[in-house]
């Protein structure tokens, strides 16, 4: 199992190299660059500009010195848009923000979805199954675009009862609306499958022979369906958690959030070469990390998988 | 009073490609101790009958007439009701044991959830029967192996788990759908022999489920041909094999390889009806080498001719046992 985890972890560092690579010159590649403004800068401004960021080197010598700066010294480089701001600050402080509401997020779309994904299937065919069938379908098609403005009118313009933007991690009331807005539709998808595997799981041979030992309904749930049903729900899991963790655009911008998520879309934007790194970087570890967690908990709970 | 009493059973099943009669009108009573066959073809409706008596037919599956057990209604009666029933009195032993164990489970836990729903032990005591069951089955090292997983068995090794499982309440009806029928041909005998000497050891009457006439004649006293979910012939096992008197019943010898003779085997032409559009005749019409022009109009009924013997056919005795 260690001697797994290590291996896996090994081929980690070329994967993530590849991605580094590969990001980096695509965005190369894409015309214009941090410095492109509408407004023509004088050729030789712009050339002192690409010789302090070094973009007058060559790329290859570009990728390498980025590189010896993350391995090095963990120096994601300065931001070229943000004159002031490094992109250890722009994650080290919106990180944190989005990793709150996306973890909550996270912990809503499991719990929600999967009670409602497991009911369906257990009362399938049944006003319940339709209802939850129904929600999780009317989440689904409610983009979160358009979820934020509604949920904006609703708390905050009509009852009062919520901030309508901000963020502060001492008082919870800024943190609802950012989780609902993230949550619902992973939250439909967890829900999709849950059901679908759990009807499955429910119409294969030792559920029969479950229940010909004269199990209730409920310990038949709970001891033989809930854990192969769950399988499939898992896979989807890993990288549904990498994406809320690592925020969203949207609520970054309805709410004014300050996470990551508006970071990696600005950066893009404005060819902020470095920040748009730092957050693939970040991102791509992420899904690396939580596929490797993903097969830890296959492993546990599928007994025919060892490592 | 027999200790089993099936009378008129009907499954159906909804589909969407209609109406699926798995089961039309079947009847057979089980003595106590008795080992009764059910003997038929893929499709047969065999299995559907054994399901249908302890309300274990897939959720679009209803079954309608009468199972009296003890002397007591058991058809259809709510689940809180049947888990009484299922596995404590009639437990049953399914085809495929690699998918009906679960594979997510330590063989320990499977077991021993039996006995402490049905009996009341303790995990720990109820472990310590599992293993004492898994030892009667001639699981060898038991003791340890009852703690490890499905597929860490081989396919005989697991079918006596399954058999074990079903033996904890030592039930007074054992019910066992194709038993061997997943296995190696050199295990099937071995895991027959078992059944039949637990069988006399525990005076358990057993519904013998399967489409292997050799079977049904080293294991069961009586036994009843199935068609198209409708009984074709019932006899004792000896007159069965001796004088078979439904041309089905017929068939299904010719086509069993035999060592005594020359005889080459015979097939039955033609394939098992499509259950969805039953015809309103006999169901074996259109394979039958003695078919008459009333077999297709109207189903014969199943007719007592002589002790414990009786059969569903519109030609005399003579003319097909000649």
């Amino acid at each position: 199992m260690i001697v797994y985890i290590l291996k896996r972890l090994a081929v980690a560092i070329p994967t993530l190299l590849v991605l580094i690579i590969a990001s980096f010159v695509l965005m190369h590649v894409a015309p214009g660059g941090p410095f492109t403004a509408e407004r023509a800068v004088p050729p030789e401004v712009l050339a002192n500009l690409n010789a302090k960021y070094g973009l007058d080197q060559p790329l290859w010598k570009q990728i390498a010195t980025y590189l010896w700066g993350v391995v090095a010294h963990f120096d994601f480089g300065p931001s070229f848009v943000y004159k002031d701001r490094s992109v250890n600050d722009i994650i080290s402080q919106g990180f944190p923000v989005t990793l709150t509401y996306g973890f909550l997020s996270f912990i809503a779309a499991v719990l929600v979805g999967v009670t409602l994904g497991v009911t369906a299937a257990i009362k399938r065919n049944s006003w319940l199954d339709y209802l939850a069938v129904g929600i999780s379908i009317g989440a689904q098609v409610l983009p979160n675009f358009v979820m934020a403005p509604i949920l904006v009118l609703i708390f905050t313009l009509s009852l009062h009862w919520l901030p309508g933007g901000g963020w502060s991690f001492d008082d919870p009331r800024f943190w609802i609306m950012p989780v609902i807005a993230l949550s619902t539709s992973y939250m439909a998808s967890i829900a999709r499958i849950t059901r679908s595997s759990m009807l499955e799981v429910l119409s294969s041979n030792h559920i029969r022979t479950a229940r010909a030992k004269g199990l209730p309904k409920r310990k038949i749930i709970m001891r033989h369906a809930l854990r192969p049903a769950l399988l499939p729900v898992i896979s989807y899991l890993g990288p549904a958690f990498v994406s809320m963790i690592t925020g969203s655009v949207i609520v970054d911008v309805y709410f004014t959030t300050g996470g990551i998520g508006k970071s990696f879309v600005d950066s893009a934007l404005n060819r902020d070469y470095a920040v748009m790194m730092g957050v693939t970087i970040l991102l791509g570890t992420l899904t690396i990390l939580f596929n490797l967690v993903v097969d830890i908990i296959y492993g546990w709970i599928d007994p025919k998988i060892r490592y | 009073m027999a200790l089993l009493e099936v009378n008129d059973i009907n499954v159906r099943f909804d589909t969407p490609e209609g109406e699926i009669h798995a089961v039309n009108g079947v009847s057979f009573a089980l003595e106590r101790g008795e080992a009764l066959g059910i003997v038929g073809e893929s499709g047969s409706g065999k299995s559907q009958l054994s399901f249908s008596i302890l309300g274990l037919l897939a959720a679009n599956g209803r079954a309608s007439g009468s199972v009296k057990f003890d002397g007591r209604e058991i058809l259809n009666l709510p689940d809180a009701e049947l888990n009484k029933i299922r596995s404590e009195r009639i437990a049953m032993v399914f085809q495929d044991p690699m998918t009906a164990l679960n594979p997510y489970m330590r063989i320990s836990d499977q077991m021993a959830e039996v006995l402490t729903l049905h009996k009341g032990l303790s995990k720990r005591d109820a472990i310590a029967e599992a293993v004492r069951m898994l030892d009667a089955v001639k699981i060898p090292d038991a003791k340890n192996r009852v703690r490890l997983f499905p597929h860490e068995f081989s396919g005989g090794m697991r079918q006596r788990v399954m058999i074990a499982m079903a033996l904890l309440c030592k039930p007074d009806v054992l019910i066992a759908d194709e038993p061997t029928t997943a296995l190696d041909v050199t295990v099937q005998a071995q895991i027959m022999d078992l059944l039949g000497e637990l069988r006399r050891e525990l005076g358990m009457a057993t519904v013998l489920i399967t489409h292997d006439l050799g079977v049904v004649a080293g294991f069961c006293e009586r036994a009843i041909v199935m068609y198209g979910g409708q009984v074709m012939e019932e006899a004792p096992v000896d007159p069965l094999f001796a004088q078979p008197t439904h041309p089905y019943t017929k068939g299904l010898l010719g086509a069993l390889p035999r060592l005594d003779t020359d005889r080459a085997m015979t097939p039955i032409r033609g394939n098992p009806p499509n259950m969805t559009g039953m015809p309103t005749g006999c169901p074996f019409c259109p394979r039958c080498d003695f078919v008459e022009e009333i077999c297709a109009r109207q189903m014969p009924p199943l007719t007592g001719f002589a002790e414990g013997r009786a059969r569903a056919c519109h030609r005399a005795i003579e003319e097909v046992a000649a």
